[in-house]
């Protein structure tokens, strides 16, 4: 029987215009998804063995040469691991609060664009987008820690939602700048908008933003010196502490899949991303090296500095960390956002 | 109606929150119960006693010296300082003295001791505030300290090093350079610990103004150490009540302005230096002699006397003689190996095939019926009885006298005279004060600790009320407890 007695020659085009579409999507998807884990997995060993030689000692060494089967190790410990529920808990919210806060976090890596040509989904809000997934992560922490039903991990759900939520604030106001100097909510338009402009990237006229974004960032992924949810000197890890196996793990991936969000945006929005700035790209040669080569360096840059961070300082208190981002960050925001626009009407 | 129902609907109550004793930043097994307004607390009441292992108690039934260990039990993280503080609190009881070689030694071992403690202290104290890299950074200096100790007496921690009437054993020529090495080294690492901390702005923002005391409230509270000292009360037992070497050496007394958690920070920061400094000199003034007293009622002597018999290379029979054995079963009973079997009323005999040569049997005997043969192992028993009939060298007889009097000291303990004590020594923690009531016998009527970490627990309330959550965290840390010692 033919085919096109069915359905007609344009829609059958169309369909399989569709198909294909779809095929490279999932294979986009499966790709950036396989990407992510990894990257998760050997995340930790790169924390480890940064924070291990910062502090005259050597990190994982057992498994595999110097240790770079750990993460694989871990992985499966993980895997196999008790699930213990506490009796008490509020058990489909229980189950949920992971999921959410994984999958907020992992929904991020389909707008990030990770090459000129490589992204999933080239959407036009896709600062926006961000935004309003990382909010929907703090739905997971806060379930997570009300259905622990354990004061601690409440406590952790509490601390770590006005947190985020006030952090978001500043985040959001230091990228307004970005915004205003590109002109577009697109990433990858960003990053063509750095790649035009004369300085290369925003990183330097946009420095205060990109300093208040970057510890707004720290913030936002409750990394120390702003760990307060999971401050394990006293809420014993916070939000988590009841969860146990894998739904531990999700966590674990949540948080260092949107430490890696948290990088690509720095480098998407403020560092050019995957282009080089003209004046480096005069040095010969240098442009045969694909764009995803330097979008990964600086994004693993920027995770280093992370690390770096952890291993210097102390952390603070939660009214500081509130005072800090409430009366300083979020008025230093607004001020950029001022002085940029009226640059911009200026000139 | 409809009041006192709203009333019910938002009636505010505080969060009762079960902070251990199972918690990582209480130091071990302190349980504080906190009522939390939000992030304020309202009422903190410390638990304590899950870490009791008696202690006081367990020092009544054994005899002066065989009580020491157990100090080392109390502050594990500075056992030296305690056993310190035990035997001179005894010594002053029995009325002696220790050498000034072994004073000197002590004193070089206690300073080590306030060294490593205030290591971890800094290091736990840090970690609890947040700074991971402080913590390793001190670890490989109290390595080093550590090590040290176990050159000298084989322990790292539980050391029992010091003994009544001195120390143990002389301290080797390798000891005292490794050390020398250590205490130029250590004041550059102590600033490398204050480059992360100490002029870092989260630092400064989480311990000055936390847990402020005033100095009179201080003392009332019972304070001591750099606890108190911390509050500017120039308070130091090794400068008031100088024991040991302290009053040959000079050192100051760091103190604070303010009381709070940054100030004793910086005391016992600043402690670790003068610590360095009086190592020095007391490795440049060590006199020479010997490092135990020559007091052989009150003191262990040295086992070399006993070699001739305890040796290890030595081969030794135990043979009973059967003229003068009573047949009493004190030695049946005594025999660890159950080697020795008889009939009561009836001369005993040695299994020689399970003897061990411990001479249990030998110290038990009343009636001298005990024999040491040399070289006896392996024989038949009519080729040992010929052989007891030969004299025992003179050697042999020598040795087993001593042995016997080592035996009898061991097990009853020296006698004390009667009375009642209290001696104080300055530990890393504080004052750490032993009580003894001696009615004369071997042991102590009653030994009571005074534990500078149970009178600390007791301020937290005073520290913690209106300050947040964390804040309690950083109180743990400023006072620096132990459980061990607290609980005893």
């Amino acid at each position: 029987m033919d085919i096109s007695n069915i359905i007609d020659q344009q829609t059958l085009d169309a369909l399989i215009k569709f198909g294909i579409n779809l095929l490279i999507i999932i294979l986009k998807i499966a790709v950036v998804l396989g990407i992510g884990l990894l990257h998760v997995a050997y995340a930790t060993y790169f924390e480890r063995k940064v924070i291990g030689h910062m502090q005259v000692r050597l990190g994982p060494m057992r498994v595999g040469p110097h240790g770079l089967l750990q993460p694989i190790a871990d992985g499966l410990k993980l895997f196999f691991k008790e699930d213990i529920i506490p009796e008490k808990a509020d058990k489909p919210v229980f189950y949920l609060g992971p999921v959410i806060f994984m999958a907020a976090a992992m929904v991020n890596l389909s707008v990030i664009p990770f090459s000129s040509h490589f992204v999933i989904a080239n959407i036009n809000v896709g600062l926006l987008f961000i935004f309003a997934m990382a909010g929907m992560g703090v739905y997971g922490i806060f379930i997570s820690g009300w259905a622990s039903n354990s004061k601690y991990a409440f406590i952790g759900g509490l601390r770590s939602s006005a947190q985020v939520i006030s952090y978001e604030i500043a985040m959001g106001l230091s990228l307004v700048g970005v915004m205003i100097m590109s002109g577009s909510l697109n990433l990858t338009d960003i990053v063509r908008a750095q790649e035009e402009s004369i300085y290369g990237m925003f990183a330097i006229p946009q420095i205060v933003g990109f300093v208040v974004f970057t510890i707004a960032a720290v913030a936002e992924t409750n990394r120390t010196p702003f760990d307060m949810p999971e401050a394990e000197s006293e809420l014993v890890a916070g939000y988590f502490t009841e969860y146990s196996g894998f739904r531990f793990a999700l966590f674990f991936l949540g948080e260092y899949i949107a430490m890696f969000i948290m990088a690509s945006m720095a480098t998407v929005c403020f560092l050019g991303g995957w282009t080089l700035p003209w004046y480096i790209k005069v040095i010969p040669f240098i442009n045969y090296v694909p764009g995803i080569v330097w979008f990964l360096m600086k994004v693993y840059a920027f995770i280093f500095f992370y690390y770096w961070i952890r291993a210097t300082v102390p952390r603070y208190r939660y009214d500081q960390l509130m005072g800090i981002g409430w009366k300083i960050l979020i008025p230093v925001a607004l001020a950029n956002i001022l002085i940029t626009g009226l640059v911009k009407i200026l000139l | 109606m409809i009041r006192k129902e709203a009333e019910k609907i938002f009636e505010t109550r505080e969060l009762n929150v079960n902070m251990g004793p199972q918690h990582p930043a209480t130091h071990g097994v302190l349980r504080l119960v906190l009522d939390i307004d939000g992030e304020t607390i309202v009422k903190v009441t410390p638990y304590v006693g899950y870490l009791h292992r008696g202690i006081e108690k367990l020092g009544e039934s054994l005899s002066y010296f065989q009580a020491l260990p157990l100090t080392d039990r109390m502050d594990y993280v500075s056992a030296m300082s305690n056993n310190i503080g035990y035997c001179v609190a005894v010594e002053k009881l029995f009325g002696i003295e220790a050498p000034e070689r072994a004073k000197f030694i002590r004193t070089i071992v206690g300073e080590m001791s306030r060294i490593a403690n205030h290591l971890l202290w800094l290091a736990t104290h840090a970690l609890d505030i947040g700074a991971m890299t402080v913590f390793l950074y001190c670890f490989r200096e109290r390595e080093w300290i550590l090590d040290l100790y176990e050159m000298i007496c084989g322990a790292r921690l539980t050391v029992t090093y010091p003994r009544v009437g001195g120390v143990r054993n002389d301290v080797p020529q390798e000891f005292l350079d490794s050390l020398w090495k250590f205490t130029e080294e250590f004041p550059s690492r102590i600033l490398e610990y204050e480059t992360l901390i100490d002029q870092n702005r989260i630092w400064l923002l989480r311990t000055k103004g936390i847990g402020v005391i005033s100095a009179e409230e201080a003392v009332s509270w019972g304070m001591t150490g750099p606890t108190l000292r911390g509050s500017g009360v120039p308070y130091d037992i090794r400068k008031h009540m100088p024991y040991d070497a302290y009053d040959k050496v000079e050192f100051e007394v760091p103190i604070g302005t303010e009381g709070d958690t940054y100030d004793r920070y910086r005391c016992r920061m600043l402690e670790m230096r003068q610590s360095n400094k009086i190592i020095r000199q007391c490795i440049e003034k060590l006199p020479t002699g010997p490092v135990m007293a020559d007091e052989p009622k009150f003191t262990l002597q040295p086992k070399d006397m006993m070699m001739p018999i305890t040796h290890p290379t030595k081969e030794m029979a135990y043979f009973i003689d059967e003229k003068k054995c009573k047949g009493c079963g004190m030695c049946l009973r005594a025999c660890p190996a159950k080697a020795i079997f008889g009939e009561k009323k009836k001369p005993h005999k040695i299994d020689q095939a399970l003897c061990l040569q411990c001479a249990t049997c030998f110290v038990t005997c009343k009636f001298k019926a005990m024999k040491i043969i040399p070289g006896g192992k392996g024989l038949s028993d009519e080729k040992l009885a010929e052989l007891a009939a030969a004299p025992v060298p003179e050697e042999i007889t020598k040795a087993a006298e001593y042995l016997v009097r080592q035996f009898e000291f061991v097990k009853k303990g020296p006698r004390a005279p009667e009375g009642e004590l209290y001696v104080a020594t300055e530990v890393p923690k504080g004052e750490l004060g032993f009580y003894f009531v001696s009615d004369g016998s071997g042991k102590p009527y009653r030994m009571r600790l005074r534990a500078p970490s149970f009178i600390h627990a007791g301020c937290l309330p005073r520290l913690c009320i209106g300050h947040l959550v964390a804040d309690v965290i950083a109180a743990i840390g400023t006072i620096d407890i132990v459980l061990g010692e607290c609980d005893r």
